[in-house]
């Protein structure tokens, strides 16, 4: 008989039987605690009985992936759903506003997804749409790589330490506004560090090491063929880890992705404890007493950390183009760049006139004068208006150096997405763009 | 007398551990105090300080993956050859015929492990406020924890010496020949160049220096080989030394001021 889904091997099937077995597991668990919470009495409809439906399903799912007959019926995604869902958010500007938007929307609604419930909700659609969309050819070819595995593992390790976070603050927030002891302050008796503590310790290392022996024996360590400076791999990717940084190649040249930018992350990680006067919030979870702090470093590590290291692992394919989660990463997709110069803005669009040509510094100059003006603007003249303006409660508490070394760590920040929305926008290339001097931004 | 309280009561055991078992209070407290590897820790702490939905442990488990790359990083040592004629050879064997070749699967997954630790370590240290008074140096020496944990596993990856290794490590140095007045694609550079002096160049400058030659080559491996078993962890390993006494001097772990 034939395979209707030739790629879907025996293994594969057997994988996602494991996979929704521990699905199965969780919410079997899950099922028991909410038929504990329900009680004797309810009203209506139990609601354990909804997830013994939801877990019941589950468990068909896993005996039916463990015994899948070879001309089956196969659950997986429709290609209705895959293309539209490729062809929307095949755009790399879209995806980064997309997850500026996931922050905002994590941290306004902060109350509401801090329950258990909603929590448990959101895991298991983001479980079943891996596991569905893992049915798929190309996005197996990407999540499944040995090196790629770490990466899903720490956006779901993220999101539960993001998660836990905003429930311990808000649960904080609402104490200290009715005036009871914080969270961290209750029942906080000294005790001994033997045994209380260095037991967890050992069971720590126990699990862990078991952990990595497992993770040794499931994942082989990648080996490709011996290195060859003549075959050019095409996508060439740095380190996982720095993904985030080449990601920033697109919009900027590697002076300043590769060397400044990544200084100024560092310096300015380093600055934090300078910076930041606000002496509320030392040693407890909160977000009210400290929001502004707290919402720049989730915006630094969400949106412009974590996001564009997975944009950069596993969406971007062949010549750094992006696709779409179940597409072919085909070497031939072009995609059209007619990206423009702020001086041609200038000179040609604005003026009227052809663009100065010359080598000669003076020439140079005033060619690239607008953006030049514009940067020095950016960096010398927003800050004392910012101080005298919105930040001035800021500029009054930390006094001129400390806050000139703020604000420019800030717009230092705020370059990306500017000019990822002037590329977006206008398909500029260059603000200021002397490449004679490899002087580009 | 059963035979392990002979063993207790004998010279031996009572010149290794100074103390009787820590069964009662008084011999919990002395166990701490005398004993080398416990003695990082404080006697007592707040209940709070140490939960785990409070401090995630990622520091420890941070530390204790260095100790497990330290390890397994020693077993490699004995069987790898940083030439180019041996290293991809050497690893392959690793892959397909060593015993105990999973030790390289181990140090692959905990480097990966402890990129990610270190950063979630970070994110509590900053959600919970604990870099403010009186802890504002320790972050600064975490944040240097972080660039050295960065650099240990870029130079790692090049060991393979296979496709994936090479082109990782070209993208990530090519970098280096645009940093500004040092590389030859940076900008400012031809302030060195003047009056016919070519200082920087590209077997002078900064990607040079990192590569020990114009392309990753045999001078790239060794280097990148020297700095990943050697010179950084010994700096690593200076740095933690420092940390770890920092948050002992600096109030101990986090808990609410």
């Amino acid at each position: 008989m034939l395979n209707p889904h030739p790629d879907l091997t025996a293994s594969v099937l057997i994988g996602l039987g494991w996979y929704y077995l521990l699905l199965f597991i969780m919410n079997l668990c899950w099922t028991i605690r909410s038929y504990k919470e329900d009680g004797e009495y309810s009203n209506g409809l139990p609601k354990a009985a909804v997830w013994a439906v939801y877990t019941s399903i589950l468990m068909m799912m896993t005996f039916y992936h463990f015994t899948y007959p070879p001309d089956g019926f196969l659950i997986s995604l429709p290609e209705a759903f895959k293309a539209p869902f490729d062809r929307y958010f095949s755009n790399p500007v879209l995806y980064f506003f997309l997850s500026i938007v996931g922050l905002w929307v994590m941290i306004k609604g902060r109350e509401w997804w801090t329950q258990p419930k909603v929590a448990w909700v959101l895991l298991n659609v983001s479980l079943l749409f891996m596991g569905l969309s893992l049915t798929d050819y190309d996005f197996r070819q990407i999540v499944g790589k040995p090196d790629n595995v770490p990466i899903v593992a720490m956006l779901f390790i993220v999101a539960f330490f993001t998660w836990i976070y905003f429930r311990r603050s808000v649960d904080n927030d609402r104490r200290i506004a009715e005036g009871r002891p914080l969270f961290e302050q209750e029942d906080n008796e000294k005790v001994l560090v033997w045994p209380d503590l260095v037991y967890t310790e050992l069971i720590c290392m126990v699990v862990l090491t078991a952990v990595l022996i497992f993770w040794g024996i499931a994942l082989k360590a990648p080996l490709e063929e011996p290195a060859s400076s003549m075959k050019t791999p095409n996508p060439s990717k740095a380190p996982w880890y720095f993904l985030g940084l080449q990601e920033m190649l697109v919009y900027f040249d590697p002076w300043l992705a590769g060397v400044v930018l990544p200084s100024i992350i560092l310096g300015g990680l380093m600055a934090v404890p300078y910076i930041d006067f606000n002496k509320l919030g030392n040693g407890y979870y909160t977000f009210k007493q400290r929001s502004f702090a707290v919402t720049t470093f989730l915006f630094g590590f969400l949106p412009l950390w974590v996001a564009l290291i997975v944009l950069g692992t596993f969406l971007r394919g062949p010549n750094w183009n992006f696709f779409g989660i179940y597409e072919y990463w085909d070497v031939h997709k072009v995609e059209a760049a007619n990206n423009v110069n702020l001086s041609e803005f200038f000179w040609n669009g604005l003026l009227q006139q052809s663009v100065p040509k010359g080598t000669g510094v003076g020439t140079i100059l005033v060619r690239e004068l607008p953006g030049i003006l514009l940067i020095i603007a950016y960096f010398a003249i927003l800050p004392p208006i910012m101080g005298l303006t919105i930040l001035r409660k800021y500029f009054v508490r930390m006094g001129v150096l400390r806050f000139l070394v703020f604000s420019n760590l800030i717009l230092w920040m705020a370059i990306l997405p500017i000019k990822m929305l002037l590329r977006w926008a206008f398909a500029l290339k260059y603000i200021v763009g002397i490449p004679e001097w490899f002087f580009n931004i | 007398m059963s035979v392990g309280d002979y063993i207790r009561n004998s010279q031996i055991w009572k010149s290794v551990f100074r103390h009787p078992a820590p069964t009662d209070r008084r011999n919990r407290v002395v166990v701490m105090l005398t004993n080398f590897f416990l003695h990082l820790h404080p006697v007592s702490v707040k209940q709070q300080g140490i939960a785990l939905s409070y401090t995630w442990c990622m520091g420890g488990i941070t530390f204790f993956l260095f100790l497990v790359e330290a390890i397994t990083g020693v077993l490699l040592m004995f069987y790898y050859r940083p030439t180019l004629e041996f290293a991809f050879q050497d690893i392959q064997a690793l892959r397909d015929v060593t015993t105990l070749g999973i030790m390289r699967e181990i140090h692959r997954w905990g480097a990966h492990a402890m990129v990610i630790t270190v950063w979630l370590h970070m994110y509590r240290v900053f959600l919970t406020g604990s870099y403010k008074p009186p802890r504002e140096f320790n972050w600064v020496i975490g944040v240097l924890l972080l660039v050295l944990t960065l650099l240990l596993s870029f130079t790692g990856d090049l060991l393979p010496w296979d496709q994936l290794a090479i082109w990782a490590i070209t993208v990530g140095s090519n970098m280096a020949k645009a940093t500004p007045f040092l590389g030859v694609e940076g900008p400012g550079f031809q302030v060195f160049n003047t009056s016919g002096y070519e200082l920087i160049t590209n077997g002078s400058d900064a990607r040079f220096l990192l590569l020990g030659g114009r392309f990753v080559g045999e001078a790239t491996l060794n280097r990148f080989y020297i700095l990943h078993c050697v010179a950084i962890p010994l700096v690593v390993s200076g740095l933690i030394a420092i940390h770890f006494w920092r948050v002992r001097k600096d109030g101990g772990i986090s808990q609410p001021l």
